[in-house]
């Protein structure tokens, strides 16, 4: 996915900056991944031996869904995970990252409007994260 | 223009180049993912100058005073040399001064250095005896001005370098040791901050440093150590530990026996979990796990899952494998 630009109410604001920008991803890592390794249905992809890089990648997933500067392409996405479809990764396992992404921004009282527009984002992504 | 030396050789870095991108130009292999700075694939080390702070963005504390940065978000202000993770520094030599039997099982060591040596107390240092085998091991007292480096070092059924320092290594002789490493250590700020410390066995070694440096840096918050062990001949200086608690009233000692240790007074059961289950919550607390690699991934894991911030979790495993570091 190149640089996404999506705009709203305020056209010189991105949803990135809406959203608070770095100091939104760092208020969210902790509580995405807490999310993530909470849930039996899908821990099991997060190897937990390092913990501190993986908190790192899923900042690097944050800031892609918030719109946020990213180098990330699709083939790029489809690389990162190809590990994980060889594991079994599919559809209701993306299903339940984005359930975690929303219950993330909704506990930081994030406007519905904007979490719609993250989530889109990230479902934009859904194809080349399954390896379809 | 500016110029990156890595080990032998010097490059020039282009305008607007980051170090990233000098080095991959030149053909230096250098981990990397995102190249903007969030995967921190591409963490290196500044042996000189400070980095850049813009290139620390989102580095444990630790890792930032140790000049860490990120290579592919760093545009050098200044020359630099720098190493990757896992590079060697210069080595020092220091020799035996005392070696000092704390149960059958642990030996307290100490080294004296001429050559001057940074470290933090709860870093680790690779020591190397003459014939070339080499073990980490993690420093247990603050530096001060008398140039030495005291160790705990727990003897492993035929561990070979541990059996030699009980066994063999006497006081006159001469050790190589590395650089220090490792990101497990107390910084100042941060004063009231609750600390949870938890170790087994000779993970006691880098806590003792650790709690050493909060409580002379007048650590106001509540100090909780928890120190566990299969066997008594695991915990050592329990004395001491209780004696530091009845001075300092923020300071709080547990001592656990996870086997059989009827008669004692420790509390029974594994340190990782007495500790863990004795609070609500670790939210906003500053938490370091020593020892045991499997203890210290599940306490990792346990301490995160109760509220504790990334962060804000030091951790050295002590893994047994030279290789696998
Ligand atoms: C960051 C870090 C910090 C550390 N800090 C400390 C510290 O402060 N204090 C401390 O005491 N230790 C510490 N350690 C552990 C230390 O580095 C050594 O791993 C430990 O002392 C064992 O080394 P050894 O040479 O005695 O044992 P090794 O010879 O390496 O053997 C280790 C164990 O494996 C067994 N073993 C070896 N080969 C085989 C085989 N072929 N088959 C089956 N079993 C085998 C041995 O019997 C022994 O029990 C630290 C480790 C790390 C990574
Ligand atoms: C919802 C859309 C998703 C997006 C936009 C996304 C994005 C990303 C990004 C940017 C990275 C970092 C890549 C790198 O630099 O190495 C990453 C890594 C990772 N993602 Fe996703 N991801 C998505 C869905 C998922 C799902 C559904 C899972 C599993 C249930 C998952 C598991 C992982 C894991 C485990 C890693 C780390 C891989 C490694 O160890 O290298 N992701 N993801
Ligand atoms: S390559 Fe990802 S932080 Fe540098």
């Amino acid at each position: 996915m190149s640089e996404s630009q999506e705009t709203t109410a305020s056209p010189d604001q991105t949803l990135y900056e809406k959203l608070g920008g770095e100091a939104a991803v760092n208020a969210a890592v902790d509580i995405f991944y807490r999310k993530v390794l909470g849930d039996y249905r899908i821990n099991r992809f997060f190897d937990n031996s390092d913990m501190e890089k993986q908190a790192a990648k899923q900042k690097a997933f944050l800031t892609m869904a918030f719109g946020g500067p990213n180098n990330y392409n699709g083939q790029d996405m489809r690389n990162a995970h190809a590990r994980l479809v060889k594991m079994g990764l599919n559809a209701s396992h993306f299903d339940a990252v984005m359930e975690h992404l929303g219950a993330t921004l909704t506990e930081l009282n994030v406007p519905a409007e904007l979490i719609g527009q993250a989530a889109a984002i990230a479902e934009s992504t859904r194809n080349d994260v399954l390896g379809k | 223009m500016r110029s990156i030396t890595i080990g032998e050789s010097t490059f020039s870095c282009q305008p607007d180049e980051t170090v990233l991108e000098t080095l991959l130009r030149e053909n230096v292999k250098v981990p990397n993912g995102c190249r903007q700075g969030l995967c921190q694939a591409c963490l290196m080390r500044s042996l000189d100058n400070s980095p850049p702070a813009s290139a620390q963005v989102g580095l444990k504390d630790t890792l930032q005073k140790q000049k860490y940065f990120l290579a592919c978000v760093c545009r050098p202000e200044r020359n630099m040399t720098v190493a990757l993770p896992n590079q060697q520094g210069a080595s020092i030599e220091a020799g035996v001064i005392k070696k000092q039997r704390l149960t059958p099982d642990i030996i307290r060591l100490v080294l004296e250095y001429q050559t001057p040596f940074n470290f933090f107390a709860g870093q680790f240092v690779n020591l190397k005896r003459a014939d070339g085998l080499t073990r980490s091991y993690s420093i247990a007292n603050i530096p001060k001005n008398d140039n030495i480096l005291e160790f705990h070092i727990r003897r492993l059924p035929n561990g070979q370098f541990s059996s030699w320092v009980h066994d063999e290594l006497e006081p006159g002789a001469q050790l190589t040791l590395s650089e220090a490493q490792g990101s497990c250590h107390y910084l100042s700020g941060r004063a009231e901050q609750p600390l949870m410390l938890i170790g087994t066995g000779s993970g006691l070694a880098p806590l003792y440093g650790i709690l050493a440096d909060a409580l002379a840096q007048d650590h106001s918050g509540p100090i909780h150590l928890y120190h566990g062990s299969r066997d008594l001949n695991g915990l050592y200086f329990v004395e001491e530990m209780r004696e530091l608690a009845a001075e300092f009233d923020n300071f709080h000692y547990t001592s656990c026996v996870s086997g059989d240790a009827s008669e004692s007074d420790h509390v029974k059961g594994r340190a990782h979990d007495i500790a863990l289950s004795s609070i609500e919550t670790l939210k906003g607390w500053r938490v370091f796990l020593c020892g045991h690699p499997e203890m210290v991934n599940q306490s990792k894991r346990m301490a995160f899952m109760k509220g504790a911030s990334i962060a804000d979790i030091y951790a050295d495993a002590f893994h047994v494998m030279q290789d696998k570091k």
